[in-house]
């Protein structure tokens, strides 16, 4: 078709009238509704739900960063699930008002620094302490865990100790698993069994069927609205989870089922983006991010493992949790390459 | 009125059209250049593009069905006891269901038929194992709740049309009930139900919240639904876009189905009449007793007329008990939901009047191409172009939209201005719906008159068809009103946690499960919603009497 370029001109021009048409409108709204312009010294966090929680560790790093830049603030933008993060910043592109995102993890950081949004982070990670050699300029890891089944102790007396004994449980053993595309454990969980059957996968994704009980959007959903309410024994979250429940609420009720495959590993990661006009203020976020004095807050609050060695600091019970007898990680670039794959793969098997 | 200039009557028509076409081509094209690079071999052989379709083809078939299959003996058990005792209300809570938001209904109808709802615990105490909504029951269950009732109103008319002489005849003929629905009731409603099947599967093909709520994951998904989370999820704009065509040509191809069934009037009823109770004297009710006398069929009536009436009033009786609970004040003094409230009004204010004047618009320039012109043809196809939303579904509209934006603004800072563009075009067909038949009949009456006078333009407007026409118009505000604040499609793609509606605060809270927060502001809603419709067609619809009072 030698016309579709002229066409093309045209809608160009058709689309920037009306791109300019919804700006001014646009523009009108929100000055109505907006909470206006932000001060210069504003650094907007894109993070998850939980992590800005009033016992997350959000407040906690927000008031301590607060303290040591002076005139700025730190704004948590908090969205429905991990995984959302990202897509929340390529749907918006260049006009994103983010100027860090929090929350990734490893598994996507190849498919994240492929958007070209992300920036060198320029803080050193050499002396951080970590289960994995750390070579990303652009990533600044502040925490990490290996994904595994809790399960409730009352309900369940004796969980399954793999993954061939959760698919052959019987029927009153359900599980509340994460959906892989918005939530990054759910993403977890994919590449957990992909790690451990391979091509099986799909078809032990089958077998798993009859014990899902529902796939939620993200994590706190499956875990404090449908776990912790007995709507199921069991719920995909982290070896770590237990050490909250020991610590805070003192209980043993609640504990993660070591599996004899091993369990997969998280890094959850933070980034600078491109477009971001506080580049200076978020470097010096990320780097407060992984001292020891921000660290010492997310064992408790986001109950996971710290990036730095906080000897006796480290909550008592984070001894008590299981270990792993392997780990399971997949290379960023693998993931990349085969996400799209894997979760239609995925799908497929969900919707049989 | 001696204005000294008046724009020539294709003004008001060309203006509607223009904005349309410039809302709904562009995103169409912006998708079908994008569209240009899809491999369609690979999309269509991917089992779960495959799955998707035909999910979405099978559920909206059964609903069809399901629907029709209930209807049809509620229509005619209603026909049969014209003098029931609250037969009017329930036929008047049938439209109900059509200024209802969905997500509100869908928050009720979990209450009754959830794991832990009213009917599982009646199962329950009877030792019955509980039914699981979430799913293609929950689908089924939703659709046969929006569309049963639309299906039993325009029958029940069609049951009612039927001359009392025949029935008279019936009885002289001694005919049997079998008989009677073979040779007189089927063939009156025959001719409804090719137009009232189209119409509810195209409702139930396109249909979004009902299915992302209560489809209970990725088993369960519509290509609505999937390019929602294309988009939202994945950010995968190549297979948003490969959906939305698949979706664009199934619906056209719908459309040109129902320009070929021959009786339309299902598309022409206006579902927003009140019916008043048909008064029918004693004799015929004697007439009717007798022919469908004795236990059973006394039985299988009231059975049927109080079974529906249950399955409709259950779901907004439980959403009204549980609206009334602890979390009440803490709820609606909240800064999130004032704020979503505060956007709802806003929205479904501003869609409602971009709707009505598109609306008259159009109207305003086919009544001088049919009346006056005589192009009758020419002034339907004008003002088919109201109806473009029906090919165009709010998702891939916004899809379109987006593609369009993106490289010039943030759109999730623009959502309210996308989501008003969208609402009001799906508002469009119900206003022309609405405003059609009264404009064209005042217009018809009163041209030559009104020629002759040579009142013209606005002033037209102003003298003659205002005082005509301000109940209708009043409806129509009222009916795109409820339907904006009530929408949860277009809000959905651009909602997020800085501009958000009742709506998506309602499914997000049911989405994290704190279903107390979600109960009450789902009554919220509710109320919102009833508020608006009575008060603008109160506001709006006043009688000319009290007018010039």
């Amino acid at each position: 078709m030698n016309l579709s370029p002229q066409i093309n001109r045209h809608t160009k021009t058709a689309q920037q009238l009306i791109g300019a048409a919804a700006l001014a409108v646009g523009a009108v709204f929100s000055l109505g509704a907006s909470s206006g312009i932000a001060a210069d010294r504003t650094l907007t966090v894109y993070t998850y739900e939980s992590f800005t929680a009033e016992w997350g560790p959000g407040p906690i790093i927000k008031a301590g960063f607060e303290e040591q830049c002076g005139d700025c603030s730190v704004e948590f933008v908090a969205l429905d699930s991990s995984a959302g993060i990202l897509n929340r910043v390529q749907l918006e592109g260049d006009n994103t008002r983010a100027d860090v995102v929090l929350g990734l993890d490893t598994n996507l950081m190849a498919i994240a620094e492929d958007s070209g949004l992300l920036a060198e982070s320029g803080v050193d990670t050499s002396k951080l302490s970590l289960p994995v050699e750390w070579t990303s300029k652009t990533f600044v890891p502040f925490d990490y865990g290996y994904f595994a089944f809790v399960y409730d102790t009352e309900a369940l007396p004796s969980p399954p100790t793999s993954f061939e004994e959760l698919i052959n449980a019987p029927d009153d053993v359900k599980i509340i698993i994460q959906d892989p595309r918005t939530s990054t454990p759910g993403l977890g969980l994919m590449l957990w069994l992909k790690s451990v059957y391979g091509d099986e996968a799909a078809a032990k994704w089958e077998a798993l069927q009859p014990r899902i009980l529902t796939v939620t959007k993200g994590w706190s959903e499956a875990y404090f609205s449908l776990f912790l309410n007995g709507e199921a024994p069991m719920v995909l979250s982290y070896s770590t989870s237990p050490g909250y429940h020991m610590e805070i609420d003192e209980t043993e009720q609640y504990q993660a089922a070591a599996f004899d495959e091993g369990h997969y590993l998280q890094v959850e990661v933070a980034a600078t983006l491109k477009r971001s006009p506080n580049q200076e203020l978020a470097q010096e976020f990320l780097t407060y991010l992984v001292s020891k004095e921000a660290q010492s807050a997310i064992p408790l609050s986001n109950v996971m493992y710290p990036v730095v060695d906080l000897g006796d600091q480290l909550p008592e019970s984070f001894n008590r949790l299981i270990t792993p007898a392997s780990t399971h990680l997949f290379d960023p670039e693998v993931v990349r390459d085969n996400r799209k794959q894997w979760v239609d793969e995925w799908l497929d098997a969900s919707t049989q | 009125m001696n204005s000294s200039r008046t724009w020539p009557w294709w003004t008001s028509g060309a203006f509607a059209l223009l904005v349309i076409l410039t809302c709904t081509l562009l995103p169409a094209l912006a998708i079908t250049f994008e569209a240009g690079n899809i491999d369609w071999q690979q999309l269509f052989n991917n089992s779960y593009t495959q799955r998707v379709i035909w999910f979405s083809l099978k559920q909206a078939t059964l609903s069809t069905i399901l629907s029709l299959a209930i209807a049809l003996p509620v229509a005619l058990a209603l026909s049969h006891k014209p003098n029931i005792p609250g037969r009017s209300f329930i036929v008047n809570v049938f439209s109900l269901s059509l200024v209802i938001p969905t997500i509100v209904a869908i928050f009720g109808i979990v209450a009754v038929f959830g794991r832990t709802g009213w009917f599982n615990n009646l199962l329950g105490t009877l030792s019955i194992p509980s039914v699981p909504l979430y799913g293609l029951t929950g689908i089924l269950v939703a659709h046969v709740f929006f569309n049963m009732p639309l299906a039993a109103r325009v029958l029940l008319v069609n049951l009612e049309g039927i001359p009392a002489e025949n029935w008279r005849l019936t009885k002289q003929l001694g005919l049997k009930p079998v008989s009677v629905f073979r040779f007189i009731e089927w063939p009156a409603v025959r001719g409804q139900l090719p137009s009232l099947a189209l119409l509810i599967f195209t409702l139930c093909f396109t249909s979004f919240a009902i299915v992302m709520t209560l489809g209970g994951g990725p088993r369960a998904t519509t290509i609505e639904v999937a390019i929602y989370q294309a988009l939202r999820f994945d950010f995968d704009i190549k297979l948003a876009v490969a959906l939305g065509a698949v979706q664009l040509s199934i619906c056209i191809f719908l459309m040109l189905l129902s320009t070929l069934v021959k009786h339309n009037d299902a598309l022409q009823f206006n579902p927003y009449s009140v019916v008043a109770g048909t008064e029918r004297n004693r004799h015929d009710q004697h007439l009717l007793n007798s022919i469908w006398s004795g236990l059973f069929w006394q039985a299988a009536h009231y059975t049927i007329i109080v079974a529906t009436a249950i399955f409709i009033l259950s779901p907004l009786l439980a959403l009204v008990i549980s609206a009334i609970n602890s979390k009440l004040i803490a709820v609606v003094m909240q800064t999130s939901t004032l704020d979503a409230l505060f956007n709802t009004v806003i929205v479904a204010l501003a869609s409602a009047s971009l709707s009505l004047l598109l609306g008259i618009g159009l109207l305003n320039s086919v009544r001088h191409l049919r009346i006056r012109l005589k192009y009758e043809t020419a002034g339907q196809w004008l003002q088919l172009s109201g109806n473009v939303i029906l090919v165009l579904p709010p998702l891939v509209l916004g899809t379109g939209l987006f593609l369009l934006l993106r490289p010039y603004a943030d759109v999730f800072s623009i959502a309210l201005v996308l989501v008003v563009i969208i609402n009001s075009l799906m508002a469009l067909p119900f206003v022309l719906r609405i405003l059609d038949g009264p404009v064209m009949q005042s217009a018809n009456h009163n041209d030559k008159l009104i020629q002759s006078l040579g009142i013209q333009g606005l002033s037209r407007w102003i003298i003659i068809d205002w005082p005509q026409l301000r109940k209708p118009i009043g409806l129509a505000m009222a009916v795109s009103t409820t339907l904006s604040a009530g929408d949860l499609s277009a809000i959905a793609l651009f909602g997020s946690e800085r501009v958000r509606t009742l709506p998506l605060l309602l499914y997000q809270r049911m989405g994290s499960y704190r279903l107390e927060e979600a109960a009450v502001t789902a009554g919220l809603l509710l109320i919102l919603c009833l508020v608006l419709f009575i008060s603008i067609q109160k506001i709006i619809g006043r009688s000319v009497h009290s007018a010039h009072s």
